[in-house]
């Protein structure tokens, strides 16, 4: 059974032209299956995002392929991408940017009503979708309707935005960064409501993130990124606890830890 | 919206600015139910009447007159015609004349005018003096026959049948008309131009019209820069290259040089308050083009964004709704300056004579190029060009006044 | 016990908004740091440890004000100094503060020796440019940069080498004490790494006598200081040494948020995670009583009423909690 829902094969992405190239997404080659969390790990400026947002469908890649369940990615017409975007969805960083400040809350979770072909339903029936996916997310959809996105908390929106992954139950989800904004208390629960989204409706989440921490707690397989290319990818056990590549070592030799000593004898001054 | 509302009227800038453009608006738009004259009738027989209030002679003569005893009334008509100015002139002129100087007391009215009746003499050469100054020594001497005179004016009519003039009333020097009694009475707080024309009722429309220009100019400018701006900014790519190209083609050719191009191209004639508006609209979206892009250049990798693409919404879409809101305060701060700066823009064209034609309506560029033909600069005839100065930088100062407000509201880190 | 070289009293500080209201973010906090020593802060955002840091130096400013309190640097009390004179005589001599984005304050316009030369000329005017490049040379060896990055431009540098030069450069009047407000969070592992062996260098080498780390990141303070206090909603609600309170919390509070670490270690994986549902209270009004009560899955009656006080545990440590510390371990035990 081929059970590869994504799969990605020497994608590119190159910005600009002449001198001011840069090469951000570099022949890159990877396989996600069916129902497994996957994390992108890599620092600043390595590529991730840039990488996430051509699995997205919102930038075109330069070169390579993109497979969706085993067929080429084909979202030339705005149908086309419609019918992508009910299949794959996306959580972002900050959730303060991720809303538009001048539509009410009500307004999100509509269009995501819209966007599942549930445009015609009777009223009462779209809000008691709305009060069920506000539910899985511990929000109260009374409480909410009416409401602007600032009159939430940082970890009430990105809860939300979590509610409009519920209503939309596409089978991959990309997060990208999704914690890095919140506080630590208030991330496990972030994280928690994805795990069940993910067991409750059979969804593959991929996770874009700098914390190697993060992708060795939630992930199944991890892939680390550096300048543009993937230098070390496998299961979280293996990358993090055995890692091969001289890059994945560095990278988790300087984040700090707890039960191991943090050696700052390595640290070597290089570069301005 | 509300909120944000409030938040702008809360800026002292703004209200202040607020406050005397609405003034200004309200002038404008109550004065011509009060004054419903036509703006350019020419009601002046000559150029440059000075401000003040114009009582009709002929009514004046004609009311009932009241006797007013007032003490100073002779002090006054005399200080009138015979200020010191005209008593050191005097003095100068008896000196000349050979009158030693201790017997020249300019104090005593009487007695120096006593002198001058017996020694002035109009063909007399003094030497260095000029011929303006004889003919101003022959002036002064008319405007003093009669003046200690103590008797009243004759008003005579031509008898109907003889001819003869008859004696038909005797003004007295003590009589006084009520202003209120006389029919004829008009104000011309700011004068007449070189034309003869009341000066603030052409001043209001003037406004008014320079405003309309304004609001045209701006409207298009704005409308023609965001459009644009918001194509490129968006969509990107070819689109962008292709936009720029254009807008930065604009940019390198002065705006002013092709407005005056333009102008003079469409012939004095065929050139209208709102074809001026419109041509000046065309030629001054560049900058807010190139804004607008850069905003919507920002805004357009902005999360949000992304997020509505998601979910499956068109890109016109898109644009009316998660770019435009956010660039709405900034388009609303474009606009006033665009304003602003059309109606200097039609005064700067004015005064070059490449404005409106100056048959219709007057605007503000137009009445300072009139009274620039006329010298009313030169002659100290202010009346004609201050008002309208100080009205166009009370337009521009109030709008930029209230830009400035909006800024310091939508751009927190500009607050004091 | 070492020399005392920071002392805080019952240090209360306010922020003013622009709508007249008080928002008491810094809450009767004391503290003391000696010779050698770095005490870390940890809390979520919003618990006032920033405005804590902002508070310590005993320069106010609006929307800032003081309330009451004492700041105690080697014996001198700052905290009825005129604003003034504390700026010219306290700060970057006697402590100084390294922002959360310091290197984003860098003058783009200037060369790095340029500001350098600003910094001290503010403090002295009368030092000879010769004198101040010869210093800053020596201090930048000294914490191993590079000397070339005096004449260079801040553009010209990374971001954790502007993070390193502007440490560097607000420690060259040697403080006694240093104050890093998140001094690391916007730069990646490596370049923060750089910046920690750099500030750990600085104590060794005695150019500072003290310093205060404030972070989220708690296992970053773990490696960097000796001592950890957390604060929640303004108030100190435990402190004890890096280890205690990082492996063996006693308030509720630092017991989720030690919960909530997540590193990439063997082990990490099994343990779940933490979770303190809700969110800090309003500090415009403070509750009562404990001000973690609305979050505390051990809440009490008597906890909503009564103000809670710090209690003395065992080795040091204290905490502030209606519960008695027997009482708390066996209810974490039960868990």
């Amino acid at each position: 059974m081929n059970d590869t829902v994504l799969q990605g094969v020497n994608l590119t992405k190159v910005f600009g032209w002449g001198k001011q190239k840069t090469i951000a997404v570099d022949h890159v080659n990877f396989e996600i299956r069916a129902g497994e969390v996957c994390s992108i790990v890599g620092e600043s400026g390595s590529g991730k995002t840039t990488l996430a947002k051509m699995l997205l469908g919102l930038l075109n890649p330069t070169e390579g392929e993109i497979y969706f369940q085993g067929k080429k990615r084909d979202i030339s017409t705005q149908r086309k991408k419609r019918e992508y975007w009910k299949n794959i969805q996306a959580i972002f960083q900050d959730p303060y940017s991720a809303y538009n400040i001048f539509n009410k809350i009500d307004t999100l979770l509509l269009d995501c009503i819209r966007m599942r072909g549930d445009f015609w339903l009777p009223r009462e029936k779209k809000i008691e979708l709305m009060s069920e996916a506000c539910s899985f997310v511990n929000l109260e959809y009374k409480e909410l309707t009416n409401k602007y996105p600032f009159e939430l908390s940082g970890g009430q929106m990105q809860r939300l935005m979590i509610a409009r992954i519920f209503l939309l139950k596409p089978k991959i989800l990309i997060a990208d960064e999704p914690t890095s904004m919140i506080d630590a208390c208030s991330r496990a629960t972030i994280l928690d409501m994805l795990m069940k989204l993910r067991d409750e409706v059979g969804m593959t989440i991929i996770f874009i993130t700098h914390d190697i921490g993060l992708a060795y707690y939630v992930s199944d397989t991890v892939y680390i990124m550096e300048r543009g290319k993937i230098v070390e990818s496998g299961s979280a056990d293996q990358v993090i606890l055995t890692p091969h590549h001289p890059y994945t070592r560095r990278l988790i030799s300087d984040v700090p830890k707890i039960h191991e000593a943090w050696d700052l004898s390595t640290v070597t001054y290089s570069g301005l | 919206m509300i909120h944000t509302l409030r938040q702008v009227f809360r800026s002292g800038k703004f209200v202040t600015g607020f406050v005397i453009f609405v003034s200004l608006l309200l002038i404008v738009l109550i004065y011509p139910l009060l004054v419903p004259d036509d703006p350019l009738a020419i009601i002046g027989l000559g150029t440059f009447f000075p401000p003040g209030i114009y009582v009709n002679v002929y009514d004046s003569v004609n009311v009932s007159p009241y006797t007013l005893n007032l003490p100073d009334a002779t002090t006054k008509r005399i200080a009138d015609k015979l200020g010191p100015k005209e008593r050191q002139d005097m003095k100068e002129f008896l000196l000349a004349a050979g009158i030693p100087e201790e017997e020249i007391d300019i104090e005593d009215t009487a007695k120096l005018l006593d002198l001058w009746e017996k020694n002035y003499d109009p063909n007399k050469n003094i030497e260095g003096m000029t011929l303006a100054k004889m003919r101003y020594y022959q002036r002064l001497n008319n405007s003093l026959k009669g003046l200690l005179a103590t008797e009243g004016l004759i008003v005579a009519l031509p008898n109907a049948q003889t001819g003869q003039l008859e004696q038909v009333k005797v003004i007295e020097q003590s009589d006084y008309a009520n202003i209120n009694e006389v029919p004829n009475v008009r104000v011309l707080p700011l004068g007449t131009d070189n034309f003869g024309r009341d000066v603030l009722t052409e001043l209001v429309k003037a406004a008014g019209v320079s405003l309309q220009i304004g609001f045209v100019a701006g409207l298009i400018a704005t409308l023609i820069g965001l459009v644009l701006g918001l194509l490129a900014g968006y969509l990107g790519g070819m689109v962008d290259d292709i936009i720029m190209f254009f807008t930065n083609l604009l940019i390198v050719i002065p705006s002013f040089v092709l407005l005056i191009l333009i102008s003079f191209s469409i012939g004095q004639d065929k050139r209208g308050a709102i074809t001026i508006a419109t041509v000046i609209g065309f030629t001054s979206w560049v900058w807010t083009a190139r804004a607008v892009r850069a905003q919507v250049l920002s805004l357009r990798n902005r999360d949000h964004v992304n997020l509505s693409r998601l979910s499956g919404h068109s890109t016109v879409y898109i644009i009316l709704n998660d770019i435009l809101p956010y660039i709405m305060s900034y388009v609303v701060m474009a606009l006033i300056l665009q304003i602003s700066s059309g109606i200097l823009a039609e005064a700067g064209l004015s005064i070059l004579g490449l404005g409106p034609r100056t048959t219709e309506v007057p605007t503000l560029g137009l009445m300072m190029n009139w009274a620039m033909i006329y010298q009313a600069h030169v002659l100290g005839k202010w009346w004609a060009y201050l008002p309208v100065l100080v009205t166009i930088a009370l337009i521009t100062f109030s709008m930029n006044l209230m830009n400035t407000g909006l800024d310091q509201v939508f751009n927190p880190a500009l607050r004091e | 016990m070492g020399k005392v070289i920071l002392e805080v009293r019952e240090l209360s500080t306010k922020y003013v908004t622009r709508f007249g209201e008080n928002v008491y973010a810094v809450d009767r906090v004391s503290l003391k740091v000696e010779e050698g020593k770095s005490l870390g802060i940890a809390g979520e955002s919003g618990c006032g440890k920033s405005t804590l840091a902002l508070s310590l130096m005993g320069y106010y400013f609006a929307p800032l004000h003081y309330i009451s309190g004492d700041i105690i640097i080697d014996g001198q009390n700052i905290s009825k100094m005129h604003p003034d004179e504390v700026r010219r005589k306290i700060l970057g001599k006697e402590i100084a503060y390294i922002p959360q984005a310091a290197m984003n304050a860098l003058n783009p316009t200037l060369k790095i020796i340029n500001f350098i030369e600003d910094v001290i000329h503010a403090h002295d005017p009368k030092v000879p440019k010769k004198e101040i490049h010869d210093m800053a040379r020596q201090r930048f060896e000294e914490l191993g940069l590079p000397a070339e990055v005096l004449q260079k431009y801040p553009v010209e540098l990374s971001g954790g080498m502007k993070q390193r030069t502007v440490i560097a450069t607000s420690v060259i009047l040697s403080p006694k004490v240093l104050i890093a407000d998140e001094p690391s969070s916007a730069l990646d592992v490596t370049s923060q790494k750089m910046v920690i062996k750099m500030l750990k260098d600085m104590m060794e080498k005695g150019l500072v006598k003290a310093m205060i780390f404030i972070t989220h990141e708690l296992p970053l303070l773990y490696n960097v200081t000796d001592d950890i206090m957390v604060m929640y909603a303004g108030q100190i609600v435990e402190q004890g040494t890096a280890q205690q309170v990082v492996f063996d919390p006693l308030h509720p509070y630092s017991k989720g948020l030690m919960g909530s670490i997540i590193v990439p270690e063997s082990g990490v994986r099994d343990v779940k995670l933490t979770a303190i549902p809700g969110a800090p209270p309003n500090l415009k009004r403070p509750p009562q009583g404990c001000r973690f009560a609305d979050r505390c899955k051990y809440v009490q009656a008597e906890c909503r009423v009564q103000s809670i006080y710090m209690r003395e545990a065992a080795n040091n440590r204290a905490y502030r909690c209606i519960f008695p510390e027997e009482q708390l371990r066996k209810v974490y035990q039960n868990e």
